[in-house]
């Protein structure tokens, strides 16, 4: 049997997804050919603002990589628009002259953004916001000018002036009415938002009519009706989009606004079908991806001969996709004389809630601040719930039950990818998944806006019965166990266990040779209890601490000497000067850790590069004392109280190499403006007029958390003491990848003060790190004088190909 | 056309260390070679489909290795990524012949 020609015009959101739907339907039925007019493979349109506000890049937002059309079959042609469908002969034609016969031809064009009809709009630095080179654009923009305007106060204009923010520039938006968002949002909500993203940075001219763009060849500014003028490099337009009807029009495909389609997704053409933005369904054209989504199931099951009841239109809902803001509306959002209303608005805090009533029954929703009932409201949006539903149900979560228990198995979760609760727990069950990255990568859910995370989440704790609140209480160490850290720890001790096979063996680990995760953390456990006879397993190491150089992302290496406080010399930078001509080193960067740090290195090249140098490991990938910062202190400094420089380096020469849960920085600073900065490190020292204080358990990475005081000494003795019991105190309680800061949350100031405190407990924790610290060599030593360390590490094999 | 397969040297057994990646290349073609627990020796493409990562590089577990840049979990046996990844690598087949080891490309 031949097979029935499916062609597809446009590769988006909708079109893409109907694709899938048909092929879950029936594998084998058809031919499918994709024409698009980009030239990338499906992308996820919703997160561009993700990746113009910086948090992701282009390659994340791929839903469907080449490898999916292949796999799939499918004839596809990008960089390719369909100028032309000849429907009397069922033939489509692109620019670039070619021609597809097709059985059933699917429209999904997409919307065009709207460009204000202004003088200037042609200008260089004018753009719209609706694909991936628009972001581009505003990129290399923001590289080399710094005042941005953006025309539009609605979803999209919001989330590029954020996005236009985070890569630095001066961000005005101008919005023709009084209050942001007027059709997602009220007055009230709106206003709230104004303020909030006002101190983001943003700044607003509302009710502000733009008349022209004016500049030479590229924008200057705007100018506006009141005659106003705003001085501005680049112009976003975000003032709307128009469905993409271009093609249907001149094909004699009927059109209103979109392109008219019944409930089957039919056109008024038989065989063309229609869906997405281009569409118009009982007059609505929708411009959000899960209508489009419903209207691929009903596309997908009509193409396949599946008897449905179509597509019946859908509620829409808004989320803003800005951090730190949170808004959501649905279905009716301003009163009329119909109307109850249910409002809520605590200025304090800054949330407001309004609940529109028809006749006993809930019609719409705006939320801002505290979104946590949209996804509930909108269900019942969607259902017509009476409001009586809503303030019983109300009653219950404010007992501690959570929202996702009472939905029905057919609720839309993710509404951006149409996952419904049912999918979720389903794919749990089945597939037994325990975290929400597993949930996630099966079912899609989350995957897009994010915004559905807290409800996925609880549904996982529910269907798994595990309390996510407490689960943090019994942590398995990873997959492979169902053992928590502590009772890992307390086996290898009692039964004298002296590897990490040995450990997964007897500990009847699930997977025979373990994970990434738990044979990096048996490793390390092993060598903490046993250093002195325990032998370091290197397939267990992580690249970067197997090598003792930092893997680069195209797998060169980077190398990080030690220079002891911070303090070099003429000599060690000569060399580190001809080292670096000598392997052709790519950049030479100081790191934020004061020291030199060398890239681009081969691995090959490493151990010569180490002999060369001469000078010790500086352990800047490794699990351990990374560096001690220091300040300039007495001997310089008119403000110094003390020897900050000696004490650094007698710090980072007595606790270098030794392992620890996670990487460990110090920092030492001779007076309280503490100018190494000391009070965001895992050790810090403060020095004051005769003595030094100490503060434990900064970070000043991911989770910014400022140190705590732990006590206050006057010699270099009991500085050295007092940091040996707190390391070792570390070593031997931490979860393995737990960093000081949450160890000392975890076990509490004064518990750790408690235990250091104890004369004899500080003495016997020093033994202990002193053991540890004895059988210690330099790394880099050991591979350059190891035949076998660098033919097993370092050498790779090249075999020449003979050309004939 | 049809593709012949050409048989090539890269190493003798003692010479790849156990639980650990090599990497060979062979010509302009990368490819790493591990020998397992279980004493086989397995080739694969030495470039993750996520960014490329090197393989070679990456820990090792029974017939996985977890790729170094993301964590990535890849199936040294036949290529497959490991959910919730998807995407696949290419596969060679190996020969070990007396304390010799061919790769098949
Ligand atoms: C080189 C350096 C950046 C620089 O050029 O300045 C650097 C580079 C890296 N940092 Fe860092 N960090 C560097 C100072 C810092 C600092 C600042 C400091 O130490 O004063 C911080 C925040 C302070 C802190 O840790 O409390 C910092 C917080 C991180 C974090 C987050 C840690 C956390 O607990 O939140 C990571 C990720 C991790 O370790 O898991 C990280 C991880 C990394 C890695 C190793 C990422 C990786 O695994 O590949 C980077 C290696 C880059 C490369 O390609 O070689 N880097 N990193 C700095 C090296 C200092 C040194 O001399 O050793
Ligand atoms: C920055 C931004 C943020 C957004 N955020 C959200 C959000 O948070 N939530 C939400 O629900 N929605 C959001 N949207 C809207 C959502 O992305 C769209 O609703 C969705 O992408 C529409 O899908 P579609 O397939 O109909 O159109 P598109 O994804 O635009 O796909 C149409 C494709 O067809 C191609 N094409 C057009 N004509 C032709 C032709 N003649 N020949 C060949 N190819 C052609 C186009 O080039 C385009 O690639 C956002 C949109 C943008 C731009
Ligand atoms: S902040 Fe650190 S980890 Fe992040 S890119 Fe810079 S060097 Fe790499
Ligand atoms: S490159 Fe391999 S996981 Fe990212």
């Amino acid at each position: 049997m031949t097979k029935q020609k499916i062609v597809l015009v446009g590769n988006g959101m909708a079109g893409i997804r109907s694709l899938e739907e048909i092929i879950k339907l029936e594998k084998n039925k058809f031919e499918l050919t994709v024409f698009g007019s980009e030239p990338h493979p499906n992308y996820d349109r919703i997160q561009l603002s993700k990746v113009l506000q910086g948090d992701t890049t282009v390659e994340d937002i791929t839903l469907h990589d080449w490898n999916w059309y292949e796999k799939n079959q499918i004839t596809l042609y990008t960089g390719e628009t369909v100028i032309k469908v000849d429907t009397e002969n069922q033939i489509i034609y692109s620019n670039k002259n070619r021609a597809v016969e097709y059985d059933k031809l699917i429209l999904a064009t997409g919307s065009l953004p709207f460009i204000l009809p202004l003088p200037g709009a042609d200008k260089k630095g004018v753009t719209a916001f609706r694909n991936i080179e628009d972001c581009q654009k505003m990129i290399e923009y923001s590289a080399h000018y710094k005042r941005a305007a953006v025309i539009g106060g609605g979803l999209l204009g919001l989330e590029a002036a954020r996005g236009l923010l985070n890569l630095g520039m001066k961000v005005d938006v101008i919005h023709i009415f009084d209050y942001l968002m007027e059709r997602q949002l009220d007055k009230t909500a709106g206003k709230l938002l104004q303020k909030e993203l006002e101190s983001q940075g943003m700044n607003f001219l509302m009710n502000k009519q733009t008349e022209a763009i004016v500049g030479e060849n590229r924008v200057e500014g705007i100018r506006f009706k009141d005659g106003e003028l705003l001085e501005a490099d680049l112009v976003v337009m975000a003032v709307g989009i128009k469905p993409n009807v271009q093609l249907a029009c001149e094909s004699g495909i009927p059109v209103k606004r979109g392109i008219t389609v019944n409930d089957y997704m039919e056109t008024g053409i038989q065989n063309v079908f229609a869906v997405g933005e281009c569409a118009e369904h009982r007059e609505v054209v929708y411009g959000l991806v899960s209508p489009l989504y419903e209207q691929g199931k009903a596309l997908a099951k009509k193409i396949c001969e599946i008897p449905g009841e179509g597509y019946k239109g859908s509620t829409l809902s808004t989320k803003l996709k800005v951090s730190g803001v949170d808004v959501f509306s649905a279905g009716e959002i301003n009163e009329n004389t119909n109307t109850k209303t249910i409002k809520e608005f605590n200025d304090y805090q800054g949330t407001y809630k309004k609940i529109l009533i028809e006749e006993g029954q809930i019609s719409g929703a705006v939320l801002f601040g505290n979104t946590s009932e949209s996804s509930k409201l909108l269900r019942m949006i969607n259902q017509r719930s009476d409001i009586d539903d809503y303030l019983v149900s109300k009653k219950t979560e404010d007992g501690g039950v959570s929202l996702v228990a009472g939905f029905p198995d057919e609720e839309i979760i993710c509404g951006c990818n149409g996952v419904t609760k049912a999918d979720i727990v389903e794919a749990i069950q089945s597939q037994g998944l325990n975290t929400f990255e597993e949930v996630k990568g099966c079912t899609s859910a989350s995957r897009s806006c994010g915004g559905c995370k807290p409800l996925v989440t609880d549904l996982l704790g529910l269907t798994t019965g595990t309390d996510s609140s407490l689960s943090s209480q019994k942590e398995p160490i990873c997959e492979c166990t169902t053992l928590s850290r502590d009772e890992v720890v307390a086996e290898i001790r009692d039964k004298n266990l002296s590897h990490t096979r040995e450990v997964m063996n007897v500990l009847d680990w699930k997977t025979s040779e373990g994970c990434s995760k738990c044979k990096p953390a048996l490793n390390y456990y092993l060598g903490m209890i046993n250093p002195a006879e325990y032998e370091d397993e290197r397939e267990s190491r992580y690249v970067n601490e197997r090598l003792h150089a930092n893997i680069q992302k195209d797998g060169t290496f980077s190398v990080v000497p030690r220079m002891y406080g911070g303090v070099t010399n003429a000599k060690d930078l000569r060399t580190i000067a001809d080292v670096a001509d000598k392997y052709n080193v790519k950049l030479i960067k100081l790191t934020g850790g004061q020291r030199m740090d060398l890239f681009g290195i081969q691995k090959e090249d490493l151990p010569s590069v180490w002999a060369d140098l001469d000078m010790p490991s500086g352990y800047a990938y490794g699990k351990t004392l990374r560096t001690v910062k220091t300040c300039v202190g007495e001997n310089f400094c008119r403000f110094g109280t003390q020897d900050s420089i000696s004490l650094g380096q007698m710090l980072e020469k007595k606790f270098e190499r030794v392992g620890t849960p996670h990487k460990v920085k110090m920092g030492v600073s001779a007076c309280p403006r503490n100018c190494a900065e000391s009070g965001i490190k895992d050790v810090g020292f403060v020095g004051v007029d005769g003595a030094w204080e100490i503060y434990v358990g900064g970070n000043g990475g991911t989770h910014l958390k400022s140190a705590d005081l732990l006590c206050k000494v006057k010699t270099t003795e009991e500085i050295m003491e007092i940091t040996g019991a707190f390391l070792q105190y570390y070593r031997e309680t931490a979860n393995y990848l737990e960093r000081t800061s949450v160890w000392v949350q975890r076990m509490g100031l004064d518990h750790i003060k408690a235990v250091i405190d104890d004369e004899t407990n500080k003495q016997q924790l020093n033994e202990r790190l002193n053991d540890a610290l004895s059988v210690l060599k330099d790394p880099w030593k050991e591979a350059i004088n190891s035949e076998e360390i660098q033919s097993s590490l370092y050498k790779s094999v090249k075999v020449p190909v003979e050309t004939k | 056309m049809e593709k012949v397969l050409q048989r090539k040297k890269v190493s003798t057994l003692s010479e790849l260390p156990r639980n650990l990646g090599k990497t060979v290349s062979i010509g302009s073609l990368e490819v790493a070679l591990f020998r397992l627990n279980n004493g086989e020796v397995r080739a694969i493409e030495n470039k993750c489909p996520h960014r490329g990562g090197v393989l070679a590089e990456g820990i090792i577990s029974g017939e996985y290795v977890f790729c170094p840049m993301h964590d990535w979990k890849i199936s040294i046996a036949d290529g497959q990524v490991q959910k919730p990844d998807t995407g696949c690598v290419q596969t060679f087949g190996v020969e070990v012949e007396n304390e010799d080891v061919y790769v098949l490309y």
